[in-house]
C-alpha cells in the first residue's frame, strides 16, 4: 500500500463522506425540530439523481406527476379535515405543481444547460418535502415519537414503490459537471469529486449562517431546543416542520444531483446512502451538527479503507461503528422522560 | 416510458384474473416473479413475458396465475403455497431470485408440482436430489458460460486474472466456478474482491485489483451493477482486457457504460446478437419472434431474464401432449407425467439454446446455449 493508494482511497472516502455529512445534518435537523426520524431522506437523493439523469436522457418527467399528486392530496386532505374549501396555500401549491408540470413538458430539457437542469430538478423535488410533512406528519405532529417513526418507515416504503413505478428497475447515471481533473502530486483528483466536496462544504457553511444569522434559522433552532417554549414565543410548529422538511428535501436532492455522475443509482439506492448518513447522525447523538458531520465524514473514510482491506466485511465494519457510540452515549447521557 | 410498460401489464394481469374466474378448469400454471423490490430488474421482464406464453396446447387452455413476491424469499414461499393449495396449479414458473427459488423447492416437491426456475444459481438443480428432480432450470449453468470465457482467455494467452464479483449467490458461485476452472487452465487468479450491488463506489476494490496488475479482469455481477467496477477501473487507467458474465448481457450495460465498456468480452445466449447469427442456428427464429412480440406489446426490448420465462413456456408446451395421455389436468398423475415428459425433452430449440434434459441434467444446455459476444462501436457484436 503506497501513498498513491492512500490518497486515492482518501479522495474516495472524502467524496462519499461529504455526501453522508450533508444527509446526517439533514437527519439531525428534521429530528430535532419535528422528532421525526427521516427514513425517506434517501428518497430525495434518488429523486434528485433520477430527475437529473432522466432530463439528460430525454425521458418524460414522471416525477412531475408525483408533485402534482402530492399537491392534490394536500388540497383534498384540507377539504376533508377542515370541511371547508382548500386554503390559498393549497391553491398556490397546486398552481405551482401544474405550472411546473406544463413547463417540464414544453421545455427542451435535454438541450438545456446543466445548471438549468439542476435548478429544475430542485424546483421539482424541494416542494415535496413540505408537502410530505403536511400530508403525513402535520396531522400527528404531537403523537409519540414511535408513531412518527412508524409513519416515517411507511412513507419510505410508499416512496420506494412509487420510485420503481416512475423510474423503472434499471440504473441511471448523469453527465459529469465538467471533464478532466486536478493533478496534485501523483494523484488525479476527479473533477466531480472536487465538485462534491466543494459543494458540500459550501452548503454546510451556508447552513451555519442560516442557523446563526437569519430569523427563520433561529426560529428552527428555538423549536429544536424547546418546542412549547418556541410556540409560546409565536413560532408556528407547522411552519418549522415545513421548513425543516423543505431543507431536508433540498439537501437530499442536491446530494443526488452531485453524486449522479459518479455512480450508477437505482430506484432504491437512496436508502443505503442515507443510512450511512444516519450512522453519522447517531455519533452526534442526533443533536450536535458538527459531531454529526464529522462522524459522517469518518464513515466515508472508514468505508473506503475497510473496503480496500476486506471488501467482504465492509458493511459490517461500517455499521458496527455505531455500537461504541451508542454505548458511550447511553453511559454518559442522563435518561429523561420525553417531554412530548 | 416505464409507466407505459407497466400499465398494459397490469391491465393484462387484471384481464387474466377476470378470465380465470370464468373459464373451466384446464391446465393451470402459477408464475411467481419479483416485479418489485431489489431484483425488480429481473422480475419485471419475467412478469411481462407471461402475456406471451402459450395459451393453448393440444386443445387444452392454459391459465396463468401471476403473483409478485417483492423480491422477498418469505413472500415467494407464501405465493407458491397459495398457488398450490388454492389455485391448484399443475406447474410453476419462478421465482426470479436464486434464494427465493431455493426456498420454494421443498414445497413444490412435496406437492408434486413441476417447477421451472429461471434463476442464475445451479444449486437449484445440482447436486440432483429427490426434491430437486421436480425443478427444471431455464438458464445456462455458470460453468457452461465460464468455460467459454476461460477457453477464450487461454486462446488469447492470458496468464493472470483478477475477479470482482457481487457479495451475493451470483458473485459467490462465479468465484467458486472460476477458481476451479482457472486452476485447471493454469491461469493465475490474483485477487478476488466483492462489492454490494447497490454500492455507490468501488474505488477501493478497483485499486486493489489494479495493484495486482492482472492481464484481465472478470466482473461477475447481475444487471447494471456490472458497469461500475469496469468504469472505475477504466478511469483509474487499467488497460487490460475486461470479461463480463451473462449477468451483464443487457442493453443497459451499453447505455450506462458508454465508451468505457468498448471491447468487453462476455459469453451469453445469442439473443443479444441475433443479427450476426447465421439462419441455420436453431435459436434464431424463436428468439427473433420473442423479441419482436415483446417489443410490440411493451415498446422496449426484453432483457434475457424474460426469455428464461419464455423458454419455460416452450418446455411446457412440448411436454403437455405426452402428459395428457397419462392423466387429466389437475390430478397428481398428470403432474407426475408432466415432470416425466419435461425430463425427456430432446433437442428443443428455444430462445436461450437447445434443451436436452436428462434425469441428471435438469438445465439441459450445451454449447449452443452460449455465444462469445463483444462490444463494438457501442453495440453488441458476435466475436469472430
Amino acid at each position: 500500500m503506497d501513498s498513491q493508494i492512500v490518497l486515492l482511497l482518501g479522495q474516495d472516502g472524502l467524496t462519499s463522506g461529504a455526501i453522508y455529512a450533508l444527509l446526517a445534518l439533514s437527519i439531525v435537523l428534521v429530528f430535532s425540530v419535528t422528532r421525526v426520524l427521516l427514513v425517506p431522506q434517501g428518497e430525495f437523493v434518488t429523486f434528485g439523481a433520477m430527475a437529473m439523469a432522466g432530463m439528460q436522457a430525454g425521458h418524460s418527467m414522471t416525477l412531475a406527476w408525483l408533485l402534482l399528486g402530492l399537491a392534490g392530496a394536500r388540497a383534498a386532505g384540507a377539504l376533508r379535515a377542515r370541511r371547508r374549501w382548500p386554503g390559498p396555500g393549497d391553491w398556490i401549491m397546486l398552481g405551482y405543481a401544474v405550472a411546473l408540470w406544463a413547463l417540464l413538458r414544453v421545455l427542451p430539457l435535454q438541450a438545456l444547460p446543466m445548471v438549468v437542469q439542476a435548478l429544475l430538478t430542485l424546483a421539482l423535488v424541494v416542494p415535496m418535502g413540505p408537502l410530505l410533512y403536511d400530508i403525513a406528519f402535520k396531522p400527528i405532529a404531537s403523537a409519540h415519537s414511535l408513531v412518527l417513526l412508524i409513519v416515517s418507515i411507511a412513507l419510505h416504503g410508499v416512496l420506494v414503490g412509487l420510485s420503481l413505478l416512475m423510474f423503472g428497475a434499471e440504473g441511471a447515471r448523469s453527465e459529469p459537471f465538467s471533464d478532466g481533473g486536478l493533478e496534485i502530486g501523483p494523484v488525479v483528483f476527479k473533477s466531480q469529486a472536487l465538485w462534491v466536496i466543494a459543494a458540500s462544504t459550501l452548503l454546510i457553511g451556508a447552513l451555519y449562517v442560516f442557523f446563526d444569522r437569519t430569523l427563520h434559522g433561529k426560529a428552527l433552532r428555538a423549536t429544536s431546543v424547546n418546542r412549547l417554549g418556541a410556540e409560546l414565543m409565536g413560532i408556528s410548529p407547522t411552519f418549522a416542520g415545513q421548513l425543516s422538511f423543505g431543507l431536508a428535501a433540498f439537501i437530499g436532492a442536491l446530494s443526488g444531483i452531485l453524486i449522479a455522475p459518479l455512480t450508477t443509482l437505482y430506484f432504491d439506492s437512496g436508502f443505503l446512502i442515507s443510512l450511512k448518513g444516519f450512522v453519522g447522525a447517531v455519533t452526534g447523538g442526533l443533536l450536535s451538527y458538527p459531531i454529526a458531520a464529522l462522524g459522517a465524514t469518518s464513515v466515508g473514510l472508514v468505508e473506503s479503507f475497510s473496503t480496500f482491506w476486506a471488501s467482504d466485511y465492509k458493511e459490517v465494519i461500517v455499521f458496527t461503528l455505531i455500537l461504541p457510540f451508542l454505548l458511550w452515549r447511553s453511559l454518559t447521557t442522563r435518561h429523561s422522560e420525553e417531554d412530548a | 416510458m416505464v409507466l407505459k410498460n407497466v400499465f398494459p401489464a397490469l391491465i393484462a394481469a387484471a384481464g387474466a384474473l377476470c378470465f380465470a374466474g370464468g373459464a373451466l378448469a384446464q391446465i393451470k400454471v402459477g408464475v411467481v416473479s419479483s416485479a418489485s423490490g431489489p431484483i425488480a430488474l429481473v422480475g419485471i421482464p419475467q412478469k411481462n413475458t407471461v402475456a406471451l406464453l402459450p395459451k393453448e396446447v393440444a386443445g387444452q387452455k392454459i391459465e396463468y396465475f401471476s403473483l409478485d413476491d417483492a423480491s422477498d424469499p418469505t413472500a415467494s414461499v407464501s405465493a407458491v403455497k397459495k398457488l398450490i393449495n388454492e389455485d391448484k396449479v399443475d406447474a410453476l414458473i419462478g421465482p426470479s431470485g436464486s434464494p427465493n427459488a431455493m426456498g420454494v423447492i421443498q414445497f413444490a416437491a412435496e406437492a408434486g408440482v413441476p417447477m421451472f426456475a429461471p434463476v442464475g444459481t445451479a444449486a437449484v438443480v445440482l447436486p440432483m436430489t429427490e426434491q430437486k428432480k421436480w425443478v427444471f432450470k431455464t438458464t445456462q449453468n455458470d460453468d457452461l458460460i465460464a468455460n467459454a470465457l476461460v477457453d477464450h482467455m487461454k486462446a488469447s494467452g492470458i496468464k493472470s486474472v483478477s475477479l470482482i464479483g457481487t457479495a451475493d449467490p451470483y458473485g459467490e458461485n462465479w468465484a467458486k466456478v472460476m477458481t476451479e476452472l482457472l486452476a485447471a487452465a493454469n491461469i493465475k487468479l490474483l485477487t478476488s474482491e466483492t462489492f454490494q450491488r447497490r454500492d455507490t463506489s468501488v474505488t477501493a476494490q478497483a485499486l486493489k485489483t489494479l495493484a495486482a496488475r492482472p492481464e484481465a479482469v472478470l466482473i461477475a455481477a447481475p444487471g447494471s451493477s456490472a458497469v461500475l467496477p469496469q468504469t472505475t477501473l477504466f478511469d483509474q487507467g487499467y488497460k487490460g482486457r475486461f470479461y463480463q458474465t451473462h449477468g451483464a448481457a443487457l442493453d443497459d450495460f451499453l447505455k450506462l457504460g458508454g465508451k468505457k465498456v468498448e471491447g468487453t468480452i462476455l459469453a451469453a445466449s445469442g439473443m443479444l446478437v441475433l443479427g450476426d447469427m447465421p439462419a441455420s442456428n436453431p435459436i434464431k427464429a424463436i428468439a427473433t419472434k420473442y423479441v419482436a412480440d415483446y417489443e410490440k406489446l411493451y415498446g422496449s426490448k426484453p432483457a434475457t431474464f424474460g426469455a428464461n420465462v419464455y423458454d419455460a413456456g416452450l418446455l411446457l408446451q412440448a411436454a403437455v401432449p405426452a402428459a395428457l395421455k397419462k392423466g387429466k389436468p389437475g390430478t397428481p398423475e398428470f403432474r407426475a407425467a408432466l415432470r416425466e415428459a419435461i425430463e425427456h425433452t430432446k433437442e428443443l430449440a428455444a430462445t436461450q439454446g437447445v434443451y436436452n434434459m436428462t434425469a441428471a441434467d435438469h438445465s439441459g444446455f450445451d454449447k449452443r446455449g452460449r455465444e462469445l459476444i463483444t462490444v463494438k462501436n457501442g453495440q453488441w457484436a458476435a466475436l469472430k
